[in-house]
């Protein structure tokens, strides 16, 4: 129904998450301007308009400032800048207009209801469905009728070329870019009189709208539209036959239409780029002065230790976790050359392979831990089958739905998983009960993990893995089964991640839905993109860095989602390759390549 | 190999570094003159609405208990921290609060399941923990330890609180409608356990559980119309509440139904409706601008020179945590776990609603709620024919409790 106004979201295709902050923003100037606007037609629709426009004008701020620099970036690059703007909008919201939900006038003229068959319906959701057909056929009109719609079209195809076409391109984006945002902030402003304002807004619609556009097929805006009519249609009778799991309904359908038909509805298949895409650079041995600068680390994190303070142990734990649970998300990202939005399952399950045994079977913490990377394993190997077949974004939402369906499983079956309550008490063993001894577990764990991964990529295998990365066709061609490795590679991934798992359950003594749930699977993709995706340290320095970094600021700060997301935006612009992709070009413009 | 250590060990080692260096200075933090930490965890940055006027009041009430002359002298002192949420943030955190800061005991919590998650890092490392919102009734039933101490009154109490009034409905066919997790299901079941007893000839007809915070309000309301229930128990609060309240009044649902409503009555949630806050809803909640108690009287007068402000329910519930801390440190012999845990069993308070005892049953303090209806006063929102329903008289008898609670 009204979820027909997602539709705008079809028109950039820049995987985007600063747009759910858009349209929160359209909806809090909006309250503002509508309350502060005298009373009337005048007062609320130009305020509605108004919020719009300023949204447009923020979102043409953030495009010049910000997504202008790093279009040469990588695509999961620009996923990382617009995550650091999410951050900063919710803690400039929560200061400007203060915690308390708003809840703005309704629509003056559109207070009423009117009968319909019996049912008494809203006047405003009436007009909602009138103004969605009408803002798509606005849309389209202007996609195929304009010079500059064709224009835009064109672009999206092949920017190069257009550019040699004497276009310019720049402000053909950010023309584009604004455009979204007003629709982003007119959607938000247009809910005013449906819902309160609050601050969780930007993350609800956000999910709902990457699940929109990729079921629609990437790019065509009638699909977008079939597609939010249907999830629209989905609530509204979904909850009916089910009212229990309205919140996976969506996803399972997204799995279904994606596994059915792999682009989408009305997508098409990706137009193959001109010529060769570059090659990856290649993946040598590490120079001498990084071999030495590795043991002596090593020696310090084995040696430094017993004089640290027990609350030092638990944060070094966690850093070890983490490094493991990055380096297994690099494996697909990097060398497999997948992107993955919901590597979180498979740690999830490994939390909760080691708790169920623990609580069900009374199994011994070193057998929790073996089933862990057991179950994370056996998913990771029938989710994998599904999730390789696809490629590019379709892949990435395959495996976030396929994340969304284990978290809502563990959140609602409740007899064994306890729902969000979760399963407490799963502490170690008397005999590692001890921090340091817990942290020389995890230590030697995840050492062996993320060394047995780094193996792997200098393996056969992980030049097969990395072949059919840069060039499917000629891997074929030269008797790579393609298909095979990427599965293989997709399930070692969610076996390591799955150790991982096993390991945070025991660390913490308690497993909850949390660990499933997409936030984990964003901080996961933050440390490998921040530590750069083409390096194998890349994950390691990033892991570091992302949970160190929170973890001080967690403690120290207020607002310190403002200043997480300040340090990632400025990361991305000044180190366009990761921390550690920055390192190596420093190291190669002084010492030749390496 | 080695490429990836270097940084790696380089970065550890420096991180290590910063962490220890502070406990340097703070070693004496917990010595005998100095002050009495308290580590409070809380989800601030994820629920601000009700917890900012909570921390506002834990510091007016931390003011007055220090300008009172502390405890035998010494001061309390709080670290707060936030969780953002996550129950697995909650136990990191308090574990930095305990080794590293050296608190002498954890309090907070609002989401039951970050409750829990503390309540059970608690149990594992004999630390005492006060907690003071989660409402989840396994917090000091089914998963309750000898280490925490709750202070709200829980979905039971409130439950049972509101079945006494929906038991004098003439309404035998009713529908639910709460959110998706343990609160809005427990709620739920123990609406419908206890109304049945009291009336056996009551139907459910329809049970809606939107997700939490993500409600499609326009569809839950005429999946319940659809029903044709006579009453209505509503367990969402919140953004959900306001849209659902939004979407109901203007589909009609609410005409000639009665409502029953979990915590609609706080000003946390009923504020927000400003003039569209629903008539004649039956409420558990916090009517604080009639309650004139010398109690809370000179609470809400304190609350408004400090802060400027009115207070909410979370302000009576941080001030409250804080004072019955204070009588509990007053009671207890040292500053120890044991000691502590020995005072808060069968402790004695007096809150800003009025004597409170945390039962040595349970570990449940006996604070109440407000029943009342809800009521439009000049634009806004308010509660009407409300009593206070003191919480010792809505909870199972000490033998029930045993059976829930795991003993030993």
């Amino acid at each position: 129904m009204a979820s027909g106004l997602t539709v705008i979201f079809g028109v950039s295709r820049i995987v985007n998450f600063a747009h759910g902050s858009f349209y929160m923003l359209g909806a809090y100037l909006a309250w503002t301007l509508v309350t502060s606007l005298p009373r009337g037609h005048l007062g609320f629709w130009g305020g509605v308009l108004g919020a719009a426009l300023l949204v447009g004008v923020i979102g043409l701020v953030v495009e010049m400032l910000l997504l202008r620099r790093i279009y040469r970036a990588p695509e999961l690059f620009q996923l990382l800048a617009t995550f650091g703007v999410v951050l900063v909008v919710q803690d400039v919201a929560l200061l400007t207009w203060g915690a308390q939900d708003l809840l703005g006038p309704r629509a003056p003229g559109l207070r009423g209801s009117t009968e319909i068959l019996g049912l008494r319906f809203p006047l405003y959701e009436l007009f909602l469905i009138v103004v969605g057909p009408v803002v798509l056929g606005l849309l389209l009109l202007l996609f195929h009728r304009t010079r500059w719609g064709t224009l835009v079209r064109a672009a999206t195809q092949d920017r190069e070329m257009v550019g040699a076409l004497g276009v310019n391109q720049r402000m053909l984006f950010t023309s584009v870019f604004f455009l979204g945002s007003v629709l982003a902030g007119l959607g938000g402003a247009l809910q005013l009189p449906r819902e309160s304002v609050n601050l969780h807004m930007d993350l609800a619609i956000i999910t709902e709208a990457f699940v929109v556009v990729v079921v629609g097929g990437l790019g065509s805006l009638s699909g977008a539209a079939l597609a939010a009519l249907l999830i629209g249609e989905l609530h509204a009778f979904g909850i009916l036959v089910f009212p229990k799991i309205t919140l996976v309904l969506v996803f399972l359908v997204m799995a279904v239409v994606l596994v059915v038909r792999p682009h989408g509805l009305r997508g098409k298949p990706q137009p193959a780029a001109h010529g060769v895409a570059a090659a990856e650079p290649m993946i040598g041995a590490a120079p001498r002065a990084l071999k030495l600068a590795g043991a002596v680390g090593l020696a310090l994190a084995v040696a430094l230790p017993p004089f640290l303070g027990d609350y030092a142990l638990t944060v070094l734990t966690e850093i070890a976790i983490c490094i493991l649970f990055a380096a297994s998300l690099h494996l697909i990202m990097g060398p497999g050359g997948m992107a993955s939005f919901g590597h979180a399952a498979y740690f999830g399950l490994g939390a909760y392979g080691a708790a169920l045994a623990a609580t069900w079977l009374g199994v011994p913490m070193l057998g929790g831990m073996l089933l862990a990377p057991v179950l994370a394993g056996i998913f990771g190997v029938v989710f994998g089958w599904f999730c390789v077949r696809l490629s590019g974004v379709y892949s990435a939402m395959l495996t976030l739905a396929f994340a969304q369906i284990a978290w809502s499983v563990a959140f609602q079956w409740v007899e064994v998983t306890g729902g969000d309550n979760g399963i407490l008490g799963v502490w170690p063993d008397a005999w590692a009960a001890g921090k340091l001894t817990y942290y020389y577990l995890a230590l030697a764990l995840c050492l062996g993990g993320t060394l047995l991964l780094r193996r792997v990529v200098h393996a056969p295998f992980g030049y097969a893995l990395r072949a059919q990365r840069d060039s499917a066709l000629r891997a074929e061609a030269i008797g790579i089964d393609a298909f095979r490795i990427r599965w293989w590679g997709f399930t070692l991934a969610a076996v390591a991640a799955g150790v991982a798992g096993g390991l945070f359950a025991y660390g913490k003594g308690s497993v909850f839905p949390t660990y499933l749930a997409i936030p984990r699977s964003v901080d996961a993709l933050l440390m490998v993109l921040l530590g750069g995706v083409q390096t194998l340290t890349g994950p390691i320095i990033g892991a570091i860095a992302y949970t160190g970094l929170q973890e001080q600021l967690m403690r120290l700060l207020e607002y310190w989602r403002l200043v997480l997301g300040a340090v990632i935006i400025l990361l991305v612009l000044f180190f366009p390759q990761g921390l550690a992709g920055a390192a190596r070009a420093m190291w190669e413009r002084r010492h030749g390549d390496a | 190999m080695g490429e990836w250590s270097v940084a790696r060990r380089l970065l550890l080692g420096g991180a290590a570094a910063t962490l220890a260096l502070p406990r340097l200075g703070r070693a004496q933090g917990g010595g005998a003159g100095g002050p009495i930490r308290i580590g409070e965890i809380n989800s601030y940055s994820s629920q601000p609405a009700f917890l900012q006027p909570y921390r506002n009041a834990w510091t007016l009430a931390a003011e007055q208990v220090n300008a009172a002359g502390g405890i035998k002298g010494r001061p309390l002192e709080t670290l707060h921290r936030d969780d953002a949420g996550k129950p697995e943030d909650a136990v990191r955190l308090a574990g930095e609060l305990v080794n590293a800061e050296r608190v002498a005991l954890l309090s907070g919590g609002f989401l039951s399941n970050v409750g829990l998650a503390i309540a059970d890092f608690a149990n594992q490392n004999k630390r005492l923990f006060v907690a003071s919102e989660p409402l989840t009734d396994a917090i000091v039933w089914g998963r309750g330890n000898a280490y925490t101490f709750r202070l709200r009154a829980s979905t039971y109490m409130q439950s049972a609180m509101l079945v006494e009034e929906a038991a004098k409905l003439p309404a035998k066919r009713w529908a639910t409608v709460a959110p998706n997790y343990e609160y809005g299901q427990s709620a739920v079941r123990w609406f419908k356990e206890l109304l049945t007893r009291a009336k056996p000839d009551v139907q459910f007809v329809a049970e809606q559980f939107p997700a939490l915070g993500r409600i499609d309000a326009g569809a839950t309301v005429q999946a319940l119309a659809a029903a044709n229930p006579e009453a209505i128990f509503n367990v969402t609060f919140g953004a959900d509440l306001t849209n659902f309240v939004r979407q109901g009044a203007t589909r009609g649902l609410f005409e000639r139904r009665s409502v029953v409503s979990l915590l609609t009555g706080e000003p946390e949630y009923l504020d927000p409706l400003q003039d569209e806050a629903p008539e004649g809803w039956i409420v558990t909640g916090y009517p604080w601008e009639q309650i004139n108690t010398p109690e809370h009287a000179a609470f809400r007068e304190a609350y408004r020179r400090r802060f400027n402000d009115y207070p909410r329910l979370g302000s009576v519930v941080g001030y409250d945590t804080v004072m019955a801390i204070a009588a509990m440190l007053k009671k207890a012999s040292a500053v120890e776990t044991e000691p502590m845990v020995a005072a808060m069993k069968g402790l004695q308070f007096q809150s800003v609603f009025g004597p409170v005892e945390f039962r040595a049953v349970d570990h449940q303090s006996t604070m109440g709620a407000f029943v009342g209806r809800t009521v439009l006063r000049n634009g806004k929102g308010t509660m009407a024919e409300w009593r206070y329903a003191d919480g010792k008289n809505y909870l199972p008898s000490d033998e029930v409790v045993r059976t829930l609670r795991p003993q030993g």
